[in-house]
């Protein structure tokens, strides 16, 4: 398929395939997304195009679009969107990753947003196409296009009906002037036969038979598999090594040192064993003799950093990123006052399937296979390294095993160009488990103090959170600036309860440990505090905390985002989380008796522009604890695919509680202590509570579903362990000397 | 030293480093990459096989200690994703991410053939060992029990 060079958006082009002319609609997905600092550092191209329908003779609709699978299912849900306004089953839209072209497209996939930013264009595309063949076939009838209609694959009008494949009409289609994407006329959804019906995901079969394609099952002839010896310590290096024994290891062929450098870079490189077979590779890694320069960071630790929070905790805070009223005065006066600090740990992000990344540099191309959520970034570090134009680097975006904002990253790209570039073969660049746990991007570790003031009436009358960290943005941040702090807060300084006096203020804390977006980002801590801190109010003013909830909630209205630019920009509304509250309670059986010993939790929390209230059962005394059921309410817009929003509801509760319950990160002598998944647990079969996901009906525009689960788990079962208790748990993971 | 042993019902001899594991001669020698390697260690799953109808975590199975046995790995459960494990993860719709299914699978199946009808005790018992970062368990657990319904009822037509 030839593709023009200009082209303008929007525009529908007309181009030779072979076996006929093709329909084909260039326009774009909304990349706008979700800040992400590190996208937004790539230049920009002008052409918008990143998405494309093309409809052959042979009836094949293909939506070409870079959005990766990483088992968030929008290789389900987006072709269910383009098939319901164009009139097709679901099952004939096929999907092609698009590939990185820094000229056409702006690939990523994070944020929650996919589903939400394709939405419209994928509607209007859909469309269009439709508008377009219905026209064909009036033409080729010679009727009015408004007694024809689109009916399944087909175009069909009179009695008795006549039709037409859109197969059949794509060469006339194609030669038809472009409709206006903001006049196509949009299906009324009350016709929606696809989007809102319970749908099977399109790759369970390859993956319930092992044929599903990785990133690790990249195979490509005379190539070669490696592993790289890293410093442990924060941004150490190679003071010398001896390469003597790892290469007397049978099946290894190479060993050489690389330097990794630039934004991707996150270590500072290593020593690369480049092996027949991955297991020659481990093992002459294991044979390497290395010497360390650990360098400064070697000094730090979990402690220190704690005592940095401490400190800060102590001083005057560094920012006050909010001040509504008067909060310090209003504490002062106040009849009852709360305090309480929260601390969260250093979290990382395990996908199954370890880091990895296969890459073949030429002297004049380069081609890469990678499990990646941002392609194009991956593109420019391949390009950057081999010294090409990044035009020239093919990247082949893989299924993924597990993201979670993980596999935004290049530094995996980037260690894997270097070793492809000296090695002059195709190389994949294997993480063992202990490596990807080890070299991973942290959710930041983050210590909280939180005031509260209430009168007689039980009223909030002043809400202050105090918040040191070490921050993403500061490790991001090109100046390595201090960071005012804002992006850590997220929507925790928007604030859905009623209170004149707020005042949010933040200290950033120093640390070398690599910090980016986990799940949620900065919501899961947000969350947390929140929500168990409300909680905490509820209990000191007597009250039931669903009724206090609702109460301070208040009125139905519309709150700005703090640190949006906009008020009409996605303001929180009160209706739907209030929604939210009361239907999880409703259908967890909230207010109804629990035995002795057990206790139910709420917590509910608004991010990625989609609303989550959970409530938890659990038994727990001071000996231990076992959550029992979670039942979640979830208003994330329309459901595009109410099984895919459920199956990422329960996927990330269940990340979520292995955060609440299992194992912490920490640092000593610089370095990560924990390396697999028996000092870093992970939630298993036999402690997975069974859940229940309620999906409020709405007709509003999708949100996000991948992430905003987490942040409304740890409370929701810290909750519900004081409610059977009587102990507050304020830091995470719970520990049980904390219960005793 | 060439290793022969049965892979998947056809006899299959390697010629590898008597201490490499079963794992990776799948995976890199023989270019099976339907199983999987999660951890290493044998804590997570993500790599078992059947050995002599035993789930085995073959990232720790010396390829020696195979010799003369018999391996079935994902690739041959079905030729087409007929089993009724298969079919049942299908209709429940239980892989998100996948990476970790068919360790996942292959200790279903290894359940499933000693214990056709298995409790939710037999099942925490037997998956336990299989790591899901996506969280899939719930639709695992209805999973193995729809395989279970529907095994029986095969047996039952059978006989």
């Amino acid at each position: 398929m030839a593709t023009a060079s200009v082209v303008n958006r929007r525009e529908f082009l007309k181009t030779g395939a072979a076996g006929g002319a093709a329909l084909v609609i260039g326009f774009h997905v909304s990349p706008k997304a979700f800040a992400d600092q590190a996208q937004e550092q790539e230049k920009k191209t002008p052409n918008p195009f990143d998405a494309w329908v093309r409809i052959t003779p042979d009836n094949r609709v293909t939506l070409v679009l870079g959005k990766s699978e990483m088992g968030q299912g929008v290789y389900t849900a987006l072709p269910m969107i383009l098939a319901e306004e164009l009139c097709v089953d679901w099952k004939q839209v096929h999907v092609e990753q698009a590939p990185t072209n820094p000229q056409v497209y702006d690939l990523g996939t994070g944020g929650s947003g996919s589903v939400a930013g394709s939405w419209l264009p994928l509607r209007q595309a859909g469309a269009a196409a439709r508008e377009m063949l219905i026209a064909a076939a009036a033409k080729k009838w010679e009727v009015g296009a408004d007694t024809c209609k689109a009916k399944d694959g087909y175009v069909v009008h009179g009695h008795p009906e006549r039709s037409f494949r859109y197969g059949e009409l794509v060469a006339d289609a194609a030669k038809l002037e472009i409709p206006n994407f903001n006049k196509v006329l949009l299906k009324n959804s009350n016709d929606f036969t696809i989007v809102g019906r319970d749908t099977h995901r399109l790759d369970t079969a390859d993956k319930s038979t092992g044929k599903a394609h990785f990133g690790i099952d990249s195979r490509i002839p005379g190539m070669l598999y490696a592993v790289i010896a890293r410093c442990p310590v924060f941004e150490g290096k190679v003071a010398s090594f001896d390469a003597t024994k790892a290469k007397a290891v049978q099946g290894v062929r190479d060993v050489f040192e690389i330097k990794t450098s630039g934004r991707g870079a996150s270590t500072t490189g290593g020593i690369a064993v480049l092996a027949e077979n991955s297991w020659a590779a481990i093992q002459g890694r294991k044979a390497l003799e290395v010497k360390w320069d650990e360098g400064a960071a070697a000094s730090e630790s979990s402690e220190e950093l704690r005592n940095q929070f401490l400190q800060n905790a102590g001083a005057k805070p560094a920012n006050t990123l909010r001040n509504d009223g008067d909060a310090d005065a209003a504490l002062a006066s106040a009849g009852k006052k709360v305090e309480a600090i929260y601390e969260l740990p250093f979290a990382a992000h395990v996908c199954m399937e370890p880091m990895n990344c296969t890459v073949h540099i030429g002297p004049d191309s380069a081609e890469a296979w990678v499990p990646s959520q941002g392609p194009q970034w991956a593109q420019a570090v391949i390009a950057e390294a081999a010294k090409l134009p990044p035009e020239k680097v093919t990247v082949h975006t893989t299924l993924m095993g597990g993201g979670f904002g993980r596999r935004y990253q290049a530094d995996f790209v980037m260690e894997a160009a270097q070793v492809a570039k000296i090695s002059g073969k195709p190389v994949m660049v294997l993480w063992t488990r202990e490596d990807d746990m080890q070299h991973d991007f942290y959710r930041p570790a983050s210590y909280h103090k939180l005031q509260g003031a209430l009168d007689n009436e039980g009223k909030l009358i002043a809400y202050k959170h105090f918040q040191t960290s070490t921050s993403i943005a500061a490790k991001w941040s090109q100046k390595g600036a201090d960071d005012p702090g804002l992006g850590e807060f997220g929507t925790g300084a928007t604030i859905p309860y009623t209170t004149p006096n707020i005042r949010i203020e933040y200290t950033l804390a120093h640390s070398s440990a690599p910090r980016a977006w986990w799940r949620s980002v900065e919501h899961s801590s947000s969350g947390f505090v929140m929500e168990s801190f409300i909680d905490e109010l509820a209990h000191a003013s007597g009250q039931d905390p669903l009724a206090f909830r609702l109460k301070l909630i208040g009125d139905s209205r519309k709150i700005p985002q703090f640190g949006e630019g906009r008020a009409d920009y996605h303001p929180l509304d009160t209706a739907r989380l209030k929604g939210v509250l009361q239907f999880a309670a409703e259908k967890s059986g909230w207010g109804k008796p629990i035995p002795k010993g057990q206790g139910r939790g709420i917590a509910g929390f608004y991010s990625f522009f989609s609303y989550v209230a959970a409530v938890a059962e659990v038994s727990a005394s001071n000996a231990g604890f076992k959550v029992n059921r979670i039942v979640c309410a979830v208003d994330c817009g329309r459901a595009v695919n109410p099984n895919g929003v459920r199956a990422q509801v329960e996927s990330a509760a269940i990340y979520a509680l292995t955060a609440t319950v299992k194992d912490a990160i920490t640092v000593e002598g610089g370095r990560v202590v924990q390396a697999n998944f028996n000092d870093y647990a992970m939630i298993r079969m036999n402690e997975a509570p069974p859940m229940e996901v309620y999906i409020v009906p709405s007709t509003e525009a999708p949100t996000g579903i991948g992430e905003p689960t987490v942040p409304v788990i740890a409370p929701a079962i810290c909750n519900a362990i004081f409610s059977a208790t009587g102990k507050r748990l304020r830091r995470l993971p719970i520990r049980g000397e904390d219960l005793a | 030293m060439a290793i022969s042993f049965t892979l998947n019902g056809k006899s299959q001899s390697v010629d590898v480093s008597p201490d490499m594991p079963l794992l990776w001669v799948l995976r890199d020698t023989l270019n099976m990459t339907g199983t999987k390697f999660g951890c290493g260690m044998a804590l997570c799953g993500a790599c078992t096989v059947h050995i002599n109808g035993e789930a085995t975590r073959s990232c720790i199975t010396p390829i020696s200690s195979v010799a003369g046995k018999k391996v079935a790995t994902i690739e041959g459960l079905s030729a087409d994703g007929s089993h009724p494990v298969q079919k049942a993860w299908m209709e429940e719709d239980v892989p998100q991410c996948g990476y970790c299914q068919s360790g996942q699978i292959m200790s279903a199946v290894a359940l499933l053939t000693k214990k056709p009808n298995p409790t939710d005790a037999d099942i925490d018992d037997a998956m336990s060992g299989n790591i899901c970062r996506c969280g899939t368990y719930q639709r695992i657990r209805k999973a193995i029990h729809r395989a279970s319904s529907s095994m029986a009822g095969k047996a039952h037509s059978a006989a």
